[in-house]
């Protein structure tokens, strides 16, 4: 018995090594400096240049058009960041309670037509999508970079089955109760659905923040950078120099997952809750 | 306070499916009516479209003396309390109490009033702060009677409110609902599908099944006569027994037995026959009139219920648990104690046998009233 | 939905007009203008565009480029789908298993989900470097010169491995989820009728995270089809000539660098196929999986 439990243990210690090793390698090497890095390679020791590597990547004005800082880079990615999950929230909340709640012309027409957005993901129209943002003269807008995004029906699925499962019995009470339609979603609903809007908060900023794709089609200016879009341009300057900047392109690569793995790891219960419900 | 009226009250399914046909009920102010019935029998949907909460197909409900056919649940002036309480969980006790209170704006001073009133009634003034997570089952349930109470409505609509206690629990909430019915005064719908609690609570009791009214009557008056098989199977704890047996003459043949009924009978030919378990009497060998084969025996402690044959119908008589079970047992009862239905239609057969004994029990019912 | 709804003449409206103004400009127009567009040969310096039947189609499944990568694009699905799924499972029912520790290894293996794909793909790089890459010397070490991004093979088999990465937390995930909501009493009935741990496994619950598993295989493979978009764009570096690529890659080039819009869009109505058949299969069982909980 006791061998097989160490057996066990002997695994999970590995699979966490894997997980974990090549971002505390990722971290480590960033503290140290670039010739350092170039000529002894990656690194599992502290380096000594956190400060200076760091300070160097947030502020420095970097780029080709030299006007953008990893600071702007990170407010960019809190900008889309929180303004999907937010959108996405309202968004999807919204429309779950009209499909949900009320029964009117077309509703079920409306319910298709939102649901069939969960069939074709962006990355598949991606060409089209651009020459309407292009039409729309949305490029390199925060409206562009977000509102399209919002564009699917994952939140609203998930807002859709949870008010399918509020007991019936509430609405009717509340409607006894006088309370009209604006009420009851104000009073009950939203209320209700605290710890929903929480755990669909952390998976949807997560899943805002490390957009890739739509960033890089609608965001040619770099005043508009997010982090993770500017993961690209980072390799781009490196591949011409002599002795490449790895410290600072790992800082950058830390700095990127720093954000969203924070909040999955402190709100891990609402994370995992928000994942396996709402199914991605 | 308001009297209510039920006049040709249907509800059909957009499926064409009809789930309550053509019921009248005209309910007293003040008064305590009980709608019980098996599931699926349409005791809720009826309670629903008195509340507003389904719409009314046909034929019309009136409180006091308004039609409200038309009306928003929340203008028909009703209080409701559900089955799992429908208690707000996110609010305290004291905000669930005030919230409709709240949406009538109603002055401040006027809804601490009332609920500081409806709390002291069911003793929740403990709880008020506390949110309805952090409640057992019995508080949950009076905050949802208070949740009712402090609006005081013209009625009371109730919806299997007990069912999610325990047994133990439930008895004593029972009389709990009746105290405080009495007390306030209002008129009252209880749908349950518990005969016993039918029973204890009702002034009047409707007895429904397939979207039909059966009987209404007060509560002893449908267990002495009850209109229908149905009725007479669904209340009354044992079950009525029920078996087919013949007039002919003045004797009633139920298989091998032969009961005499006297100067007058019921009808002549085939006829169900209803016994009540404890209107049988037990006899030593065969002097009963009934020979009884005794299949197995339930012990409920005060009294033994004796399962058996009669022929090859099934009868259950509920027995002392003092008198010894003979090898070879029958069956007596008193004639005037049978039931007579249609063996076609289920309806009950009046007949003047019976009078003897519906003087006896108008008797007994006196004294407990 | 609701047994009873309200009635109202404008509020539902109002309540999805939202939605549907953003699905219709954002999700509707662009599909039909793929569609639309996959139809017709568009002039590469805007002079309009001639309308060409099912030959964008027909050019791209009949190209051998094309065939090589939707091969490419098959491998590296089935790959990084059954890898991660596979050792997502091993991880979730060993931590399942051990009594001490068990959440500590949950949180230590689910965090890297939150890591972005073309971040993983930089890290990836730096890993396999020619210069410094540790993953490169412990090639070298059984004799191996990996060389990624200028040999094929290598920078395929490099972005399995940080794709695979990448997806084992969301696996492992699930599949935890998945083995502690097994009741209890369905564990002890088990561990009653079936001595061997493995057979146990085989039998009991192995049928019972069925569902899941399944959910999971679809998942994973829109994730290796779509999401890593990041991984494969950071890793190859605009050289895509050499490089093993994906489908969704493809499209991309041939919009956006070749700009090819005609073709792109065929290869995006043939990529919405595939989708649409993968994403039925999923629904069917994300009802089953909702109803069976």
């Amino acid at each position: 018995m006791n061998r097989i439990r160490l057996v066990d243990h002997l695994v999970l210690l590995l699979g966490v090594f894997v997980m974990v090793a090549p971002v505390v390698v990722a971290f480590m090497t960033s503290t140290h400096d670039a010739v350092d890095i170039h000529r002894n390679g990656l690194s599992f020791t502290w380096g000594g240049h956190f400060t200076e590597t760091y300070n160097t990547v947030l502020t420095r004005k970097g780029g080709f058009t030299g006007d953008i800082t990893g600071a702007r880079m990170i407010l960019n990615s809190l900008i889309l960041g929180i303004g999907f999950a937010a959108g996405k929230i309202v968004l999807s909340m919204l429309a779950a309670y009209a499909i949900v709640y009320f029964r009117f012309r077309f509703g079920t027409l409306f319910f298709w037509m939102i649901f069939t957005t969960l069939l074709l993901p962006l990355e598949v129209r991606i060409v089209p999508s651009y020459e309407v943002m292009t039409k729309l003269g949305l490029t390199n807008t925060y409206t562009g970079l977000i509102v399209p995004l919002l564009a699917s029906a994952t939140g609203t699925f998930f807002f859709r089955q949870f008010f399918k499962s509020v007991p019936e019995e509430l609405l009717e009470a509340a409607r006894i109760d006088g309370a009209g339609p604006v009420k009851f979603f104000f009073d009950i609903l939203v209320p209700l659905s605290r710890t929903m809007i929480a755990a669909i908060f952390i998976i949807m900023f997560v899943y805002g923040w490390n957009q890739y794709l739509w960033p890089t089609l609608m965001t040619t200016d770099e005043r508009f950078f997010t982090l993770v879009r500017g993961i690209k341009q980072i390799l781009l300057v490196w591949v011409g120099s002599n002795i490449p900047d790895y410290n600072e392109a790992f800082a950058l690569a830390i700095l990127a997952m720093l954000p969203p793995v924070m909040i999955v790891l402190i709100f891990q219960r609402w994370f995992i809750k928000g994942l396996t419900e709402s199914d991605k | 306070m308001a009297s209510i009226g039920i006049k040709d009250v249907s509800k059909i399914y957009n499926g064409g499916v009809t789930a309550v046909s053509a019921v009248n009920i005209d309910i007293a102010d003040g008064e305590f009516i009980v709608l019980v019935g098996p599931s699926g029998c349409g005791k809720s949907t009826l309670l629903r479209m008195v509340a507003g909460l389904e719409t009314i197909s046909e034929g019309s409900v009136t409180i006091g003396d308004r039609v409200v056919n038309d009306v928003d649940p929340a203008d028909r002036d009703i209080a409701m309390v559900f089955q799992n309480y429908a208690l707000y969980p996110h609010m305290s006790v004291y905000d669930n109490l005030a919230y409709g209170l709240k949406n009538r704006r109603t002055p401040k001073a006027e809804i601490d009033a009332r609920v500081a009133e409806a709390a002291r009634m069911l003793e929740l003034q403990p709880y008020l702060e506390r949110k309805p997570r952090a409640l057992s089952g019995g508080q949950r349930q009076r905050v949802a009677m208070g949740r009712a109470i402090v609006r005081k409505p013209s009625a009371f609509l109730f919806d299997e409110p007990l069912s999610n206690l325990d047994a133990k629990l439930r008895v004593s909430m029972r009389g709990e609902i009746k105290r405080l019915q009495r007390r306030v005064g209002t008129t009252s719908i209880y749908v349950t599908h518990d005969q016993l609690e039918a029973m204890t609570l009702a002034d009047r009791l409707v007895v429904l099944s397939g979207g039909k009214i059966e009987q209404i009557g007060r509560p002893l008056e449908v267990y002495h006569r009850p209109a229908t098989t149905f009725v007479a199977s669904f209340i009354g704890s044992p079950a009525m027994n029920l078996v087919s047996g013949e007039v002919h003459g003045s004797k009633l043949a139920l298989g091998p037995a032969l009961i005499e009924l006297g100067a007058t009978v019921p009808t002549q030919g085939a006829v169900t026959v209803g016994l009540r378990a404890e209107d049988l009497r037990l006899h030593q060998g065969l002097d009963g009139s009934m020979p009884f084969r005794i299949d197995y025996v339930e012990e409920l402690g005060a009294q033994r219920l004796v399962h058996g044959l009669v022929g090859d119908q099934p009868m259950v008589a509920a027995l002392s648990a003092e008198i010894p079970l003979p090898e070879t047992a029958s069956l007596s009862i008193a004639s005037f104690r049978l039931h007579f239905f249609d063996t076609a239609s289920g309806r009950r057969i009046d007949w003047a046998g019976e009078r003897a004994g519906a003087a006896a029990t108008s008797t007994v019912e006196f004294v407990i009233s | 939905m609701k047994r009873v709804q309200f009635s109202s003449v404008y509020l539902p409206y109002l309540f999805i007009a939202p939605q549907m103004a953003i699905i219709f400009v954002f999700f509707y127009w662009p599909s039909v203008q793929a569609i639309q567009s996959s139809f017709y040969l568009e002039d590469p310096f805007g002079f309009g565009a001639t309308f060409v039947g099912l030959s964008n189609y027909s050019d791209a499944l009949g190209s051998v480029q094309y065939q090589a990568i939707a091969r490419f694009t098959v491998v590296f699905t089935v790959l990084v789908t059954f890898l991660s799924l596979g050792i997502g499972m091993l991880l979730a029912v060993k931590a399942d298993a051990v009594l001490k520790g068990s959440s500590t290894y949950k949180t230590l293996l689910i965090w890297v989900y939150a890591i972005a794909p073309p971040v993983a793909g930089l890290m990836g790089m730096m890993f396999f470097d020619q210069h410094i890459g540790p993953l490169v010397k412990f090639a070298a070490l059984f004799g191996w010169d990996m060389k990624v991004g200028l040999n094929y093979n290598d920078t395929a088999i490099a972005m399995i491995i940080v794709s695979v990465w990448k997806q084992i937390p969301y696996n492992f995930i699930f599949i935890l989820s998945g083995l502690q909501s097994i009741p209890v009493s369905v564990r002890e009935a088990a561990a009653i009728d079936c001595r061997s741990g493995f057979r146990r496994f085989w039998t009991m619950t192995l049928p019972l995270l069925a569902p899941t598993a399944f959910f999971l295989l679809i998942i994973n493979m829109t994730y290796a089809l779509f999401d890593t978009f990041g991984v494969i764009d950071v890793m190859v570096k605009d050289k895509a000539a050499n490089n093993p690529i994906t489908l969704v890659y493809k499209v991309y080039m041939d919009g956006f660098r070749g700009n090819d819009l005609g073709g792109s869009s065929a290869q995006s109505v043939i990529l919405m196929i595939v989708v649409f058949v993968l994403t039925i299969f999923q629904f069917r069982f994300i009802e089953r999986r909702v109803h069976y909980n």
